[in-house]
């Protein structure tokens, strides 16, 4: 049984460098970037490009559980818009601490509605959330009579609430620090919780889990309640960033959060990936996006490499799983 | 036969992966007219021997003659148009379309208008089906099929093509004994037209039934052929596994305790009706019967699956409702399913986080899932039911049937279950690690388990039963010790033959 023991350190060993591809891939755009334009490694420009990675990155963490566990979130966008409306709009009408907690829990039960349809009724989570994608941009519409909203700009720099999108600490900005805070404590839940084991069994064999005892439609309501939870801080540290909101302020969001998330290397089958690389896949979304605008191209180019890259890595991912770049089957 | 020339020949095939070589220069040749059986345990080669016929891959050395001429078969298409045509263990059938459409996949006949020409169509899949002896017609939706009906439709589409050489990869691992019968002789037929056949399974028995000559891989390597007539089970599994099995039977009782698990007038609509046995630990209570008599009905309820529709289940004297997989565990009862990659394991997850899935809520040190616990225990099942895997983070997808077979064992036994269920345990596994799990089963019984084995293949419920349970379309025919038990009665006992008179 020599050959067999062999075949699968093999195995182990083509994984380790299919797994940490994306790393490897990381730095080597950091390096070629650096090279291209002597301002990128810069460390305003790094701190500009995380910032603005940021809001992405809060809602990735959400989406990479939803995705773990074998589905897809596809109204975080149009969440994002609805949540970033309520919460600087009310932050006039009833202040900064009630704004926040009545946003969450309204964005809360939007997310509960989507993991009651999937989880608990077990439809289709591709069907449910561009469904809710719609509707939830609906329901904006009618909370703001579809007329954009702002903190009144009196009050703009003395609110606390500005804390979230303009403050710093020990120089880092906010929305860096919520960003990395945040993914360090959901990359522990998930990596090291029992709770994270049983995301990981259902994405990877929904029989198996309720074969082993996991109550498969919690785990999937749960994944859509943290989804939204993500999506309610992304919407804060917006609406704090720019004080205001118009009503399609997250559309497409949903898509480049999606890409973050595949380029990072979490497998749309579920069952595998991790908040480590959605973080890279973040930061890398966005030093390409940064990095080409510094080297010139105009911005709809980054579009379109983005596309290629998100390509590239999906078919890496892919051919790592069967040992080739192209389908063996004619 | 040895004045003919062979079909199908191959010599010095060797495939290597990065790192392995699967295939060591293998020789295979195959004569008209003859079933050749292909043996070897899982990680032999036989898969990747047939993946080359099959024109999947490509050998690294060693060449392919059919009619003594080479060929080179680059994809599943050329090697169809030589002759050659794989029948999947997994088959490839578009549920949704029709018999017909599904036979001549791909080459519809067509008018000349170029649309699809459905009476010269339906003509001549009627005919075949008829040759077949099918009881279905070619308008037949094949999701409507059965599984050995489905396989009848894959024979049916090899017949399309001139085949020369049919390759069936563990054809009857999901077929009830009438259906197998069936199958056979089919294969004589084709026999008989001169079609030859490679047939490849763990089913020592059918082997002999069905095959002319037997050829054994090991470790990637040719280890010989062999005549059937002239041959033993022995001699096979020798060469198979380069040592003999230890088939001897630890009939020797463990002490039988108090009664666990009573089950009294259950019944699950028309999946099965008033069903009622009891089990003691210390001992194996085996289920034999068809496919669709209720038995893994039965272990589902039983394991929170299914609603029982009456009847009750007391667990060490007290009644016990059982509404999900979750309360079960609770209660102590443990079910290694019947399918092991699609119920039983995530493939893509570790050696460790399989075994201790079941219980990783108790295995906290803080918030987190204690690594040491975690290790300790399957360290513990690693040793006690001898795993072999390079280490506990080998995703259980690489390991062979035979260990992903112990790790879903293992992953029960952790859980010190009161009643463990084992629904075929030993499906799709060599007969190596077959009488291992045979023996281990009689050990935890010995230990004080109380177990109940679920299995359609005789000789493994005779190996390993202390009592006998016989189902009949849902219904408990008849119960055996076993020191009554035989091959005749039992037989007679699932078939509904002999009116079934309780013991």
């Amino acid at each position: 049984m020599t050959g067999f023991v062999e075949r699968i350190r093999q195995g182990e060993a083509k994984g380790l460098i299919a797994r940490n591809g994306i790393f490897i891939a990381f730095i080597a755009f950091m390096i070629a970037f650096g090279i291209g334009s002597d301002k990128f490694l810069s460390f305003n420009n790094l701190e500009s490009v995380v910032r603005s990675s940021a809001m992405i990155g809060v809602m990735a963490l959400g989406v990479t559980i939803v995705v773990i566990s074998g589905n897809l979130d596809l109204s975080v966008g149009s969440m994002l818009s609805f949540g970033t409306v309520m919460v600087v709009d009310l932050h006039d009408k009833i202040g900064p601490g009630p704004a926040i907690l009545v946003m969450m829990v309204c964005v809360l039960l939007l997310g509960a509605v989507n993991g009651f349809l999937i989880g608990f009724v077990r439809l289709n989570s591709l069907i449910v959330t561009l469904g809710m994608l719609s509707a939830i941009q609906g329901l904006t519409l009618i909370y703001s009579g579809g007329k954009n909203v702002d903190v009144n700009p009196s009050t703009q720099d003395t609110t606390w609430f500005r804390v979230f999108g303009r403050g710093e600490v020990a120089g880092i900005d906010m929305p860096i620090i919520i960003f990395f805070v945040l993914a360090i404590i959901i990359g522990f839940v998930i990596a090291f919780t029992p709770y994270g084991r049983r995301v990981y069994a259902v994405g990877g064999n929904p029989t198996a889990a309720v074969f082993s005892g996991i109550r498969r439609n919690r785990v999937v309501f749960s994944t859509y309640l943290i989804s939204a939870f993500c999506v309610g801080i992304a919407a804060i540290i917006l609406g704090s960033r720019v004080m205001g909101s118009q009503n399609n302020v997250g559309q497409g969001y949903e898509l480049l959060v999606l890409a973050s998330v595949i380029l990072g290397g979490t497998s749309l089958l579920g069952g595998s990936g991790s908040i480590l690389k959605t973080v890279i896949g973040v930061l890398i979304l966005g030093f390409i996006q940064n990095g080409l605008l510094l080297l010139g191209y105009p911005y709809f180019a980054q579009w379109i490499v983005t596309w290629v890259v998100i390509i590239l890595a999906v078919w890496l991912d892919v051919a790592a799983k069967r040992g080739r770049l192209l389908s063996p089957i004619a | 036969m040895s004045e003919a020339q062979p079909v199908l020949r191959l010599e010095g095939i060797v495939k290597t992966f990065p790192g392995v070589r699967a295939l060591d220069g293998v020789d295979f040749s195959v004569f008209p007219g003859e079933v050749h059986a292909l043996m070897g345990e899982n990680g032999a080669g036989k898969s990747t021997l047939m993946k080359v016929l099959a024109g999947m891959y490509q050998p690294n050395e060693g060449r392919i003659m059919i009619d003594g001429k080479p060929v080179v078969m680059r994809n599943p298409i050329e090697a169809k148009q030589n002759g050659v045509i794989l029948i999947h263990q997994e088959l490839s059938l578009a549920e949704q379309m029709t018999v017909a459409e599904n036979v001549f996949l791909g080459e519809l006949p067509r008018t000349s208008w170029g649309f699809v020409d459905w009476k010269v169509l339906e003509e001549r899949v009627g005919a075949i089906l008829t040759k077949l002896n099918c009881d279905f017609g070619p308008r037949t939706n094949v999701g409507t099929l059965s599984i050995a009906k489905k396989q009848m439709v894959e024979i049916a589409r090899a017949l399309t093509h001139q085949a020369k050489v049919v390759v069936f990869d563990e054809p009857t691992a999901s077929l009830t004994d009438a259906e197998k019968v069936v199958l056979f002789d089919i294969i004589n037929d084709l026999k008989s037209d001169g079609v030859s056949i490679v047939y490849i399974s763990h089913r020592m028995e059918e082997i002999f039934t069905i095959s002319d000559r037997i050829t054994v891989l090991r470790d990637g390597s040719y280890r010989g052929t062999l005549v059937a007539t002239d041959t033993t089970e022995d001699e096979v599994t020798q060469l198979m596994i380069g040592r003999s099995l230890d088939y001897s039977r630890n009939v020797e009782k463990g002490e039988i305790g108090d009664i666990t698990l009573e089950v009294s007038g259950l019944s699950c609509g028309k999946l099965y009706q008033d069903v009622s046995f009891s089990l003691r630990a210390g001992e194996v209570v085996g289920f034999y019967g068809l496919v669709g008599a209720g038995r893994t009905e039965i272990a589902e309820t039983l394991f929170g699956l299914r609603e029982p529709s009456g009847g009750t289940i007391r667990l060490g004297g007290e009644d016990v409702t059982i509404g999900s997989p979750a309360e079960a565990i609770a209660q102590g009862i443990s079910l290694v399913p019947e399918s092991r990659k699609e119920q039983g394991l995530v493939l893509g997850m570790n050696c460790r986080d399989n075994i201790t899935l079941p219980q990783v809520d108790d295995m906290t040190a803080g918030p987190f899932v204690s690594n040491g616990a975690e290790i300790a225990i399957y360290d513990m099942y690693r040793d006690r039911l001898d795993i072999k895997a390079p280490s506990w983070r080998s995703e259980v997808g690489n390991l062979s049937g035979g260990n992903q077979q112990k790790i879903v064992i293992g992953k029960w036994l952790a859980m010190k279950p009161r009643v463990l269920i084992v629904d075929e345990p030993t499906r799709g596994i060599d007969v190596g690690s077959k009488a291992e799990i045979h023996n281990l089963i009689r050990e935890l019984a010995h230990s004080g388990y109380a177990v109940i084995v679920i299995s359609s293949e005789m000789p493994e419920i005779l190996r390993v039963s202390d009592r006998v349970i016989a189902m009949y379309q849902g219904r408990i025919m008849r119960e055996f010790t076993a020191d009554e038990v035989n091959e005749d009665n039992l037989v007679q006992a699932i078939s509904g033959i002999g009116n079934g008179k309780a013991a």
